[in-house]
């Protein structure tokens, strides 16, 4: 579905990655490892089309992403560093947003609140909430938008152990489903099901970078 | 464009205004913040420049055009800066939607809770500074066509700072050249209003002036918006 090749990127004079190639498919779930500052995020944002500052060549269902903009956005499903959880507004409102921003008629948020573990916070404003339940309030929108691509930068900061698991099992049973999964992640990872691994750090060590 | 697809992007519209109206409703300063500049600058007028009725009419155009346009600058910091720190502006960009009407309908309502209440208030306070009645109709005409036209600019200028720490002087910098013939025409029309003239030719400039901006500025914002987030 989605193929990378011979991505190349630098930042400060520093190359981050290159002739990075891979390919993402259905049912199919990449970690991207590395160190801090090796390129994770970067290479996340490219891909979403966030980052423009990188060559090569990156192709949704065989057509260049450019040229599949709209039809590769109503697909991803992004989650970044900063939660885009607005503070002054509730989680419903919050979420209410986010589809409609979608052109997704809102489904059953309660529900997809409650998925978390928040039952009960749906008109609570989100500054309110700690860290934890403000991560849970952003992952509760991939519950709410059909995608088939979820790209998630650091999915598991924050949660407590109970939700760390908890989340694992929706990845584990979203692959299972024909899903295509590529997150970031220093946490050792434990689902059931295959999880390719694309290294930052061995091209790094390859060109005799630290 | 089938009539599913136009429904949507009605409600896409809507949800955005309910959204920023709603965030403004919850943090009432930003509302309240350039109107409260607007009445205290032009009150200020007055007291520092002598209470002749003649002199204060000749400057009145001037200084309600001059004050609404810096209130409008003012306002313009909220416009996207919690959007860009909380990571929103990413999940916007990332919209299968049309980001053309996303960002035109957050201007739109900006423009409602900056600049609507600039516009009630400029008859008042243009009758305090003595402004003939025959310009008060054509004052708040130009600033109902006016002040969109800012925004539209200044949402631009915004757009492309908002990374920026502290990005007021270059805001400034970067979107005062365009403000100007918004000005002209702007306090031109007052003018020619008070002085017996016609001003409808002027008018129609300025509803030039704002169908080009209209149509443009969003797509200027949306590439400035790109840049910020790279």
């Amino acid at each position: 579905m989605l193929e990378a090749r011979d991505l190349y990127c630098e930042r400060d004079d520093r190359v981050l990655f290159q002739h990075l190639d891979f390919s993402l498919c259905a049912g199919q779930a990449i970690q991207v490892q590395g160190s801090n500052g090796s390129g994770k995020t970067t290479l996340l944002r490219i891909l979403c089309g966030l980052n423009r500052d990188y060559r090569g060549d990156i192709r949704w269902q065989g057509q260049p992403v450019e040229k599949a903009r709209a039809d590769f956005r109503a697909q991803v499903f992004y989650l970044g560093h900063a939660p885009a959880i607005n503070r002054r507004l509730s989680a419903a409102e919050n979420l209410r947003w986010f589809c409609a921003s979608r052109g997704v008629r809102a489904g059953n948020i309660r529900a997809a609140l409650a998925a978390f573990n928040l039952q009960g916070y749906d008109d609570v404003p989100c500054y309110m909430m700690s860290a934890g339940q403000q991560r849970r309030v952003s992952l509760a929108r991939m519950k709410l938008v059909p995608a088939a691509v979820w790209i998630l930068d650091e999915p598991f900061t924050a949660l407590d152990r109970k939700g760390v698991s908890e989340l694992e099992g929706m990845l584990s049973d979203f692959v299972r489903s024909e899903g295509s999964l590529l997150l970031t992640t220093h946490h050792p990872l434990q689902m059931d099901c295959d999880v390719g691994i694309i290294d930052l750090d061995a091209g790094m060590r390859e060109r005799g970078g630290v | 464009m089938t009539t599913e697809a136009t429904a949507g992007l009605a409600s896409v519209m809507g949800a955005t205004i309910r959204r920023e109206l709603l965030l403004a409703m919850r943090s009432p300063g930003d509302v309240i913040n350039p109107l409260m500049f607007f009445i205290i600058a032009v009150t200020l007028f007055p007291l520092g420049g002598g209470v002749e009725d003649a002199f204060l009419a000749t400057i009145a155009p001037g200084v309600i055009w001059v004050t609404a346009l810096l209130a409008v600058m003012l306002s313009l910091d909220s416009l996207y800066r919690a959007d860009y720190e909380d990571g929103s502006l990413e999940q916007l960009l990332m919209s299968p939607q049309p980001l053309y009407f996303l960002v035109l309908s957050k201007v739109f309502s900006h423009w409602l809770m900056a600049c609507l209440p600039i516009i009630v208030l400029a008859p008042v306070l243009a009758l305090m500074l003595k402004l003939p009645a025959a310009g008060i109709g054509a004052l708040v005409i130009s600033l109902a066509l006016g002040t969109p036209i800012l925004v539209l600019i200044g949402a631009i200028g915004m757009a492309l700072t908002v990374g920026l720490s502290r990005s007021g002087l270059l805001l400034a910098v970067l979107i005062l050249p365009l403000y100007v013939p918004v000005l002209i025409f702007g306090t031109g029309v007052v003018d020619a209003a008070i002085n017996d003239m016609a001003y409808a030719g002027l008018l129609a400039l300025m509803g030039a002036m704002l169908a080009l901006a209209i149509s443009l500025s969003p797509l200027a914002i949306v590439a400035a918006l790109r840049i910020s987030v790279n």
